[in-house]
């Protein structure tokens, strides 16, 4: 049975419609992460699953107990959740064992167990040494850590992380996302993950919720996501890509600077004769020679614009004959073709994901 | 909100009247009950007296119709007439006297390497708890015409036959209220030049602007609407004292808008006439705070930019000692000459006989405390008023922020405004509306020591409200939210963590209403009784006496009582206590 449903939800703020028609399933232990740009509705979901907020549409269950619809809700003491909050939200007027045990007091634990769940935890985050200081005298990462062991020595029902490493520096975020999975991996806690850091939710998740203007784009795992992203946004959103307008007529497909067999793209046929591509730069293989292209693929000639040394690739703009667009190319560090010179761009359709048409922002790369 | 119970979630409608009355209750929302409350308390505060001013200089006395008559007898006097323009004149000369006080010393403070910079603060920190009467009263034994130190001084340097100075004038008022109000525009002034990056001075120093051209065309045009908005509110303090210009202006034979209003209330009681005449300057004082806040909003950038950083200060050289010894010359004004006059004149037999041993005694304090039937009762009083209406203000004060902030009650909007609204409204013109309001029955409290704390609640109300939300405003929800999700109610957060976390901030807020509560008089002089009257009014009520020994050792003893709470603060608060713009 699925442990959390959210089925139809949505709130309104005023005349501002925050989160619109919002369903989503999860299963007993499984991390999901709500991942868009800010205010795209994601903190507000978050909100909304951990009682903060009531929704102005649809229902919210755990174990197929209703929790909160628009008539009413119960509110977040009674729900058996944890949260872990942006500011980790660590009470300075308590130790960091008064802070980790604080759940487990209102729970009306008994000492002696408690004491032992408590070290245990801050076992697991790393953190008894630190037991008895006070949160001013913690690093950040310290203080996260805090806020994981405080979220979880209570074992809730779910977990709610709400931009749990924004406030992290980069290497440390990198670290604690591990550790997070790692956590997870080891108490299976059902588990709502919100961010809008595309790799955090790739590295933590077993599957990501895209969210766009408080409506739902795509539900996928990691994997699908990148691969076959289902709209625009997405495919946007999650990593680099180029986007081509396509057309379909005589059974060929036709873009600026380049055709192909239709069959190659079957996808692209499904939405009446027109269709944008998303061509991710790094699918896309440079040469400074026809002779060197392969074959069964969509193949551009151009033209190099710009170009700039990363160290581990090159990044080039290229811009097709017959087209005003340029595609970005992510190219190895041998491929060293000159600025103004000629360039021959070929494409693995099975790579290329066709996307319902959009004619106002043609050739735009992302 | 609304939260049902877990159990009634869902349920069918229970059967029978006393059910639907059971659900009923449980479904309503406590909180539209605790914004209900604080809204009639509100309005008994604020909004009641307020309109008893507007409605009583349109009353009737004889038939309580309405009229206009009112303001005919009010303005139709040309003494009166004076009286007003005085007003506008002290306030206009004391201001420009304060920037000439305040702004040097606040500009070697914030940006040069003056000496001994801690010091100042507490000089300026003193002159700012001083009450202007009880300078007025040490400045009359200093200037006082020939028997004032000074001239004495100046007949024995040169042998003239008479003194120089004449504090009972116009021109000492106008001194003595600005060597009191002048720490207004310090607070201000040095807050924003403590705002200005050096950074933005940098930037005119690269360019090729010297030291003092960066302070002409830099830094203090940047500090311009700060010191205006200080310039604005001692203005506004000016015209509305009571204490110095009743010390000073009464037996100096003139009038200003304050000593002509408690004429008003003086056998015969004329409360419309008075309500009537009090008019201009709550209009004045609406006017010059709504242009305050637009002079600060739309200039205040300063504050925007503030990123304190590293701050390089300009190196005076020998200079230094040049600021230094301004400032020692307005604190010798303000707190050093006026204590010393003050100290010697409370324990002396005779404060004319001068400084030898012979002349010592403990008399005073001894008469004052136990054989004076009423001062020792006003210290009391004073005490307790003050801490009632502190303690009442700050309930009130937290209970509005909290509701506001946390978005508990619709149209928190309201209730703030109600709070801060008082801030507009002089001591003496509340005072005439809490008269108005509370004197006659049903409730009858005048003489009562509930109408003086209910007024210095409202008066302080601003304070303890401003207060009470940015240290609120410290805390993030986010650490409320934190218990509620762990299983923690609402009351719970606020016991486990907002409490304890606002502590500091409480009792600092606390101290800021109690010290200025129980020095108030503009506003205590017309609502005490027989009873109920505070050291304050017995500092004024002894000055008509003219006994100077008695008068000097009340107040004295009126400082030496808020030292501690002024040290408390500053141990639980830090360095800012007071001297905050806020």
């Amino acid at each position: 049975m699925n442990k959390l449903v959210l089925s139809g939800v949505g709130r309104r703020f005023g005349e501002f419609q925050a989160v619109q028609d919002f369903s989503l399933e999860l299963a007993e232990g499984e991390f999901v992460s709500l991942l868009g740009p800010s205010g795209c509705g994601k903190t507000t979901t978050l909100r909304m699953i951990a009682g903060f907020i009531d929704p102005s549409e649809g229902e919210i269950a755990v174990d197929g107990r209703l929790l909160s619809s628009p008539a009413g809700s119960v509110p977040p003491e009674r729900r058996g959740m944890s949260m872990i909050f942006q500011s980790y939200a660590i009470w300075p007027n308590m130790t960091v064992a008064e802070n980790v045990g604080f759940g487990l007091t209102l729970r009306k634990m008994a000492r002696a167990e408690m004491e032992t769940r408590i070290n245990r935890f801050l076992d697991v985050v790393q953190m008894r040494h630190l037991k008895d200081r006070y949160p001013a005298e913690l690093s950040g990462g310290q203080q996260q850590r805090v806020a994981l062991a405080r979220a979880m020595v209570v074992q809730p029902q779910v977990l709610l992380l709400d931009e749990p490493l924004s406030n992290l520096d980069a290497n440390l975020r990198e670290e604690m996302r591990f550790e997070i999975r790692r956590l997870h991996d080891e108490f299976r806690i059902t588990t709502v993950y919100v961010t809008h850091d595309q790799s955090e939710a790739m590295v933590t998740s077993d599957r990501i919720v895209v969210m766009s203007q408080g409506r739902v784009e795509q539900v996928a795992d990691p994997f699908a996501l990148y691969t076959r992203p289902e709209t625009r946004f997405v495919a946007g959103f999650i990593g680099r890509t180029n986007f081509v307008d396509a057309e379909i007529s005589g059974g060929r497909l036709w873009m600026a600077g380049a055709d192909v067999a239709a069959d190659l793209l079957p996808d692209a046929a499904r939405f009446g004769g027109r269709a944008t591509l998303s061509i991710r730069p790094h699918d896309i293989v440079m040469t400074a020679s026809p002779s060197a292209v392969q074959d069964g693929g969509i193949v551009f000639s151009g033209r190099v614009m710009e170009r700039a040394y990363l160290g581990e690739h090159w990044e080039y703009s290229v811009r097709p004959d017959g087209s005003d667009a340029v595609l970005r190319v992510t190219a190895p560090p041998h491929v060293d073709l000159s600025v103004d010179g000629p360039a021959w761009l070929s494409v693995d359709a099975t790579r290329v994901v066709a996307l319902p048409p959009d004619g106002e922002h043609a050739n735009e790369a992302a | 909100m609304t939260q049902l119970r877990e159990a009634s979630f869902g349920a069918a409608a229970p059967a029978g009247w006393s059910g639907w009355l059971a659900s009923r209750l449980r479904r309503l929302d406590w909180s539209v009950l605790v914004w209900l409350a604080v809204l009639a308390l509100l309005f008994l505060l604020v909004v009641l007296p307020f309109f008893e001013i507007i409605l009583q200089s349109l009353r009737d006395n004889e038939d309580g119709g309405l009229t206009f008559d009112n303001y005919v007898k009010a303005y139709s006097r040309e003494r009166y007439l004076v009286a007003l323009w005085n007003s506008v004149r002290l306030g206009l000369w004391s201001s420009l006297l304060c920037v000439i006080f305040a702004v040097p010393i606040a500009w070697a403070v914030a940006r040069t390497d003056t000496p001994a910079k801690p010091f100042i603060n507490m000089t300026v920190l003193a002159a700012f708890v001083t009450p202007p009467y009880t300078g007025a009263i040490a400045w009359i034994l200093l200037a006082g015409p020939n028997s004032g130190w000074l001239n004495r001084a100046w007949m024995w340097l040169t042998g003239a036959e008479q003194g120089v100075i004449d504090i009972f004038t116009f021109g000492g008022l106008v001194f003595i209220i600005a060597i009191y109000s002048f720490p207004f525009v310090y607070i201000f002034t040095l807050s924003a030049l403590e705002m200005v990056s050096t950074e933005m001075e940098e930037a005119a120093n690269i360019l090729g602007a010297g030291t003092f051209r960066t302070m002409w065309r830099v830094t203090l045009p940047l500090a311009l609407p700060a010191i205006l908005g200080g310039v604005i509110i001692t203005f506004l303090e000016s015209i509305a004292l009571f204490g110095s210009p009743a010390i000073i202006a009464i037996p100096g034979r003139f009038n200003v808008v304050t000593t002509q209003l408690y004429q008003f209330f003086s056998y015969p009681i004329q409360v419309e006439v008075a309500a009537a005449y009090a008019m201009p300057l709550l209009l004045i004082t609406m006017l010059l705070v709504s242009l305050q806040r637009l002079v600060l909003r739309r200039k205040g950038f300063v504050s925007l930019t503030g990123k304190g950083g590293d701050r390089r200060m300009i190196q005076l050289g020998r200079w230094r000692w040049a600021t230094f010894g301004y400032a020692m010359f307005v604190a010798a004004l303000s707190v050093f000459l006026p204590y010393v006059m003050l100290t010697q004149a409370a324990f002396a037999k005779a404060w004319g006989r001068g400084f030898s041993l012979d002349n010592l005694t403990l008399f005073n304090f001894e008469y004052l405390l136990f054989e004076h039937q009423m001062a020792r009762l006003s210290v009391l009083n004073s005490m307790l008023f003050g801490g009632a209406a502190a303690f009442l203000a700050l309930v009130v004060a937290v209970f509005v922020a909290f509701m506001v902030q946390r978005r508990l009650v619709p149209f928190g909007g309201v209730l703030s405004f109600l709070c801060v609204a008082p801030f507009v409204v002089p001591g003496i013109v509340l005072a005439i509306g809490f008269y108005a309001a509370y004197a006659p029955p049903p409730l009858a409290l005048y003489g009562t020591s509930w109408i003086l704390i209910l007024a210095f609640t409202t008066r302080f109300l601003p304070i303890a409200y401003v207060q009470s939300n940015s240290a609120l405003r410290q805390i993030n929800p986010e650490m409320e939210d934190a218990v509620r999700i762990l299983g923690g109610g609402r009351l719970t957060a606020v016991r486990k963590v907002v409490a304890p976390l606002m502590k500091r901030g409480l009792v600092g807020t606390f101290l800021l209403v109690f010290i200025p509560a129980t020095r108030e008089l503009s506003a205590a002089i017309f609502l005490a009784g027989p009873d109920t009257r505070t050291m304050s009014i017995m500092i004024f009520d002894l000055s008509s006496e003219g006994n100077f020994e008695h008068l000097a050792a009340l107040a004295l003893l009126l400082q030496v009582l808020t030292i501690p709470m002024i040290w408390f603060g500053y141990k639980v608060v830090g360095r800012d206590f007071m001297l905050r713009r806020s």
